[in-house]
């Protein structure tokens, strides 16, 4: 049929059903049938491992075609920013709802790490803490004559520096660990430095809401909100990481997943008790005032 | 033969195409002000230099009035300079300090620190919608986000005004509105200029960033608190 086409005109390819119709044996792939296979074995128990199984091939051929651009170049880190609205927020939505049985970096994360969402949650992060905690130390202290309002900017270097350091240094301390584990003992489960550095992003999302409920100067609110938030975010991190650890010696796992939890509470604690400490200078003055009465005593 | 008959024969229709006349087009040929002091003859040392001052002037004072009343031009995207967001980023830094300085460094921000958060803030943004995908230039972007901090400079130089009154409750609320009516100005018209050249399923994520820049400078400025 070509030969007998002017060459000039513009050729329309065929729909592919018309072109099966001439050939039925042709092989066809059909990008929505992956989907639907990895689907069907989805519930828990054995076959979740066949499945990360399946995904960890599948993860290590993808990330071997997309490592072709060296680090300093623009376009190695346009590659991590490959996300649409709608996916930043169902993984914003995935890392504050644990769900038995399904991990949070398998679910939304796999073969896609983002950065986006972990830089722009902890900007957002770092100037709610720096604001909530001037808007709450000011809520405090209200009624008393002798406060005097200033706006604490040096607070935000001391946030960003805590918050960035967290959501950084510590994914990169947990990928070394598992890094060095998996020389030792074979895991079915590994991940990549992006792909944590993106769980400990996202999980800090839960912590915005939490920090403005804060501004409310009521303590048993706030311990009750810090408890909360605790226990959602490292809910999720837990269930993230637990498969990646369980097939390593009992301890080796218990310790690991200790120290995501106690590193959770320091930060969360810490941010508590350093931003929205509820006394007042008030009541500092008295103290300070009652030590100078002390010290004076004895020369009296 | 035949091959060749059906071949000039294609070609037969292609004489009467024409571009009919009631398509309009338009097109600006004037050249960006900088390049002018490049070459091609005309040069700018022979001008008198209020002249070259005047014209540098007249295109920031355009681009002034494009913040004030926001429309889509691409006459303002392609001619960018960096002189207006220079200028008004000293002017927030200047009217920022002087507040209450106390013994302790825990005050108001310094005038380097606002520079930095503006510049850096702004870059940082940049670089995000160009990580997104998003086709607007660096330097477009920068001089997108620089010039929409007019509105937030007006609402200080307002606050100052209204502090110079008394800093009571009625003063918090007046500066309140105009803090909160300036920021609303400065994202959407910042928005209107940068959101088109993003893809269409990620302009919240291109937004979003813009929102939080000028709401840091928007507290910045609301929480100013003069020396007593």
């Amino acid at each position: 049929m070509a030969n007998t086409k002017d060459p000039f005109e513009f050729q329309e390819f065929e729909e592919a059903e018309s072109l099966l119709e001439e050939t039925r044996d042709a092989t066809t792939i059909n990008i929505d049938d992956v989907n639907e296979f990895r689907n069907q074995r989805r519930p828990g128990g054995d076959e979740v491992e066949e499945d990360l199984l399946a995904n960890d091939d599948k993860a290590e051929l993808l990330s071997g075609q997309r490592k072709n651009a060296p680090f300093w170049t623009f376009d190695y880190y346009q590659k991590f920013f490959d996300v649409d609205t709608c996916q930043v927020r169902s993984r914003i939505i995935g890392s504050v709802l644990p769900w038995r049985g399904k991990n949070f970096i398998e679910l939304y994360v796999r073969r896609n790490p983002d950065l986006y969402g972990p830089f722009w949650i902890c900007a957002t992060l770092v100037f709610a803490i720096a604001i909530c905690g001037n808007l709450s130390k000011f809520l405090v202290n209200l009624g008393s004559p002798n406060y005097k309002y200033t706006a604490e900017f040096g607070k935000v270097t001391i946030a960003a520096t805590a918050i960035y350091s967290y959501a950084w240094l510590v994914p990169l301390a947990l990928w070394g660990f598992l890094l060095w584990r998996n020389s030792k003992v074979m895991n079915l489960v590994t991940y990549s430095f992006m792909e944590i550095v993106c769980a400990y992003g996202y999980s800090l999302s839960i912590y915005i809401p939490a920090v403005v409920l804060w501004i409310i100067p009521s303590e048993g609110l706030r311990w009750f909100s810090v408890v909360l938030a605790l226990c959602l975010s490292g809910s999720v991190l837990l269930l993230t990481f637990w498969p990646a650890i369980k097939d390593d010696h009992i301890r080796v796992s218990i310790a690991f997943m200790s120290t995501i939890v106690v590193l959770n509470v320091l930060l969360a604690v810490g941010f508590k008790a350093y931003f929205f400490s509820s006394e007042s200078p008030h009541q500092q003055t008295n103290n300070s005032s009652v030590v100078t009465l002390v010290q004076s005593k004895p020369h009296s | 033969m035949a091959e060749a008959d059906g071949s000039s024969r294609a070609f037969l229709g292609l004489s009467d195409v024409s571009i009919s006349e009631d398509i309009p087009v338009e097109g600006d040929i004037s050249m960006p002000p900088t390049s002018s002091l490049q070459d091609d003859g005309f040069s700018t040392l022979d001008e008198p230099v209020k002249d070259t001052v005047l014209r540098d002037l007249k295109a920031v004072g355009n681009k002034f009035v494009h913040v004030l009343y926001p429309k889509k031009s691409k006459a303002l995207l392609r001619d960018w300079d960096l002189w207006g967001p220079l200028l008004l980023c000293v002017t927030l830094a200047l009217l920022l300090q002087g507040g209450s300085v106390d013994s302790k460094d825990d005050g108001g921000p310094q005038f380097a620190e606002v520079f930095v958060i503006i510049w850096f803030g702004s870059l940082i943004i940049t670089l995000n919608s160009k990580l997104l995908g998003g086709t607007i230039s660096f330097f477009q972007s920068l001089c997108v986000l620089g010039y929409c901090i007019m509105p937030l400079t007006v609402a200080m130089v307002v606050c100052r005004i209204v502090l110079l009154g008394g800093s009571g409750t009625v003063s918090f609320v007046v500066r309140l509105v105009v803090v909160c009516a300036s920021f609303g100005w400065s994202t959407f018209a910042s928005t209107a200029f940068l959101a088109d050249s993003q893809p269409q399923n990620r302009k919240a994520l291109v937004v979003y960033p813009v929102f939080l820049f000028y709401f840091v400078i928007g507290w910045m400025i609301l929480t100013f608190a003069p020396a007593q």
